[in-house]
């Protein structure tokens, strides 16, 4: 399913709203004010959007209406990313690891690497560049056209019916998305191998996953979750505080995507250390 | 509050016995720039008022602050007795279902067909509607605002006047006692606009409606409204009914007459 002032109701008027273009000179302390300020009002906005995704009525047709938007809908191109990152991966590994003599531990190798490294960011990334604009330019579109003030005085929490459904669709669909490219990754990375020395699927497939435990795979396709959660907080945060029109919903778009990607990657870091600490 | 100088033209003489929106020495600024400079006005049960006055005077802010998505920077906004400060989203909410608000631009739900859009109000509000009890409803609604046969159209494909209209349909849905028009008859037609004058009008009569409506257009104005309000740079320059306006020898009242 589904304005400049806006709703201070709902809390997501742009704090500089309506105010003048600053004339007197810049305190080099702005940028860490507005940071601050940024970082204050997400967290606001979060609080609002559990606040109302816990309590009901639920919108369970809007939620499942966003899994198919995040998730089927982006299945084909987290396919092709994942494809493309096997044969990348592939052809990469199987030169270093015939340079170090070491090309029976290729299976692991490319097994590792997509699972635990390259698909769970390319499947981030590949996610916030689609459905973080998409979300982002919807709900700017809707909030520049007064429409989600008319759900609010249709007395229907905007909240609860377009931002949780939107941001929980992201943190369940990240993960599957993930398994989805590794799937990708590894048959491609396996055909690529194949083509240039004889490499069963069966093979490929007992090597690289000899020896593995559960804990090696899935907190790092479970992490995922987290960068559905930033994606889906920080699209629906710039689309439904967008104000100025058709530049609004632009600029919503871009914030959207690019601070989606930053964050995503950002909180890579902070996961991998987290995940190597919990489950070495 | 009426500016300083300014002349409170005619106060209402009539005990008001129950008031359905009161508004107390409200303020609003954006930035520097001073919207509403303690404006108080009050709409009674059953009544109309209109509320005019030149472009960024701050009318449409005032009707947002009614339906609660402007909060005041000061005063305070009571509708149906209650006052709007420190409510919850979700408690402002049962005030909402009893009160329809028309935009300036119908904001109408662009992925949503006309029938879906008027009956948003119901799928969110009246769960245990049958299919059947709703389809009647949203065509009684499109009927009474002379909308038949675009029940599948999207809002793309309606006419400005039409998007009107629909948006008047769903502000009617839930049968609110308080209805809230920004501009209603900007952009329509002559015939339109009187459509929407009779509606407004019928709806008074009919279901004992009070309404604030933000208008340009005094023709309507003086059809519907039974008092009129004038703001002009964040004041209230008069209120009363049309004919106290034409009996005021303020400049700026007669000036906004000459020229509407």
């Amino acid at each position: 399913m589904i304005g400049a002032t806006v709703t201070e109701s709902t809390g997501i008027t742009p704090a500089s709203a309506g105010k003048p273009a600053a004339t007197a000179s810049v305190s080099p302390l702005r940028p860490i004010m507005i940071a601050l300020e940024w970082f204050g009002n997400l967290g606001s906005f979060f609080w609002q959007v559990v606040q109302a995704g816990v309590t009901p009525p639920y919108e369970w047709r809007e939620l499942i209406r966003q899994m198919d938007e995040v998730g089927a809908r982006s299945l084909s191109l987290v396919v092709m990313a994942g494809a493309a990152i096997g044969v990348v991966v592939s052809l990469e590994a199987r030169y270093s690891l015939a340079h170090f003599g070491a090309k029976s531990l290729f299976p692991a190798t490319l097994v590792y690497s997509v699972i635990e490294i390259m698909g769970p960011i390319i499947t981030g990334l590949v996610v916030s560049g689609r459905v973080g604009a998409g979300i982002g330019a919807e709900l700017a579109s809707m909030k520049v056209t007064e429409q989600i003030d008319a759900i609010e005085v249709s007395a229907v929490n905007p909240y609860r019916l377009l931002a949780a459904p939107r941001i929980l669709a992201c943190i369940v669909m990240l993960p599957l998305l993930t398994l989805a490219a590794d799937a990708s990754a590894l048959l491609t990375g396996w055909a690529t191998q194949a083509m240039v020395e004889p490499l069963s699927f069966h093979q490929f497939i007992n090597d690289g996953f000899y020896g593995a435990t559960l804990n090696a795979f899935l907190p790092p396709t479970f992490k995922t979750a987290v960068y559905g959660l930033i994606i889906g907080l920080i699209a629906c945060f710039h689309g439904m505080r967008t104000h100025g029109g058709a530049a609004g919903v632009g600029r919503a778009a871009t914030n959207s995507v690019v601070l989606g990607s930053l964050f995503v990657i950002l909180a890579d870091v902070v996961l991998v250390k987290f995940i190597l600490a919990v489950f070495p | 509050m009426t500016a300083p100088g300014a002349m409170q033209e005619s106060k209402k003489t009539e005990p008001v016995t129950s008031l359905a929106v009161a508004i107390d020495q409200v303020h609003q600024s954006f930035g520097t720039h001073r919207v509403l400079d303690g404006v108080s006005l009050s709409v009674a049960s059953g009544k109309t008022l209109a509320v005019l006055g030149r472009s960024g005077t701050g009318k449409s802010v005032l009707l947002r602050m009614v339906i609660g998505l402007q909060k005041p920077d000061a005063g305070s906004v009571r509708i149906l007795g209650q006052d709007l400060n420190g409510l919850t989203l979700d408690e402002l909410g049962e005030i909402r279902k009893r009160t329809g608000f028309l935009f300036q631009h119908a904001a109408l739900y662009d992925s949503l067909t006309v029938e879906d859009n008027v009956a948003f109000p119901l799928d969110h509000h009246r769960k245990g509607m049958t299919a059947a009890e709703r389809s009647e409803r949203v065509n009684t609604l499109l009927a009474e605002v002379g909308i038949e046969g675009s029940l599948k159209k999207m809002p793309s494909e309606l006419s400005g006047g039409m998007q009107k209209r629909v948006g008047l349909a769903r502000a009617l849905a839930l049968n609110p006692e308080i209805l809230l028009l920004d501009e209603p008859t900007a952009g329509l037609d002559p015939i339109g606009s009187g459509e929407i004058d009779d509606l407004v009008l019928k709806l008074k009569e009919e279901r004992h409606m009070s309404s604030i409506v933000v208008t340009h257009d005094m023709h309507s104005a003086k059809t519907i409204a039974d008092r009129l309000v004038l703001l002009d740079k964040g004041h209230v320059v008069i209120e009363g009914t049309f004919d106290d306006l034409k009996r005021s020898d303020n400049d700026f009242v007669r000036l906004f007459l000459k020229q509407s």
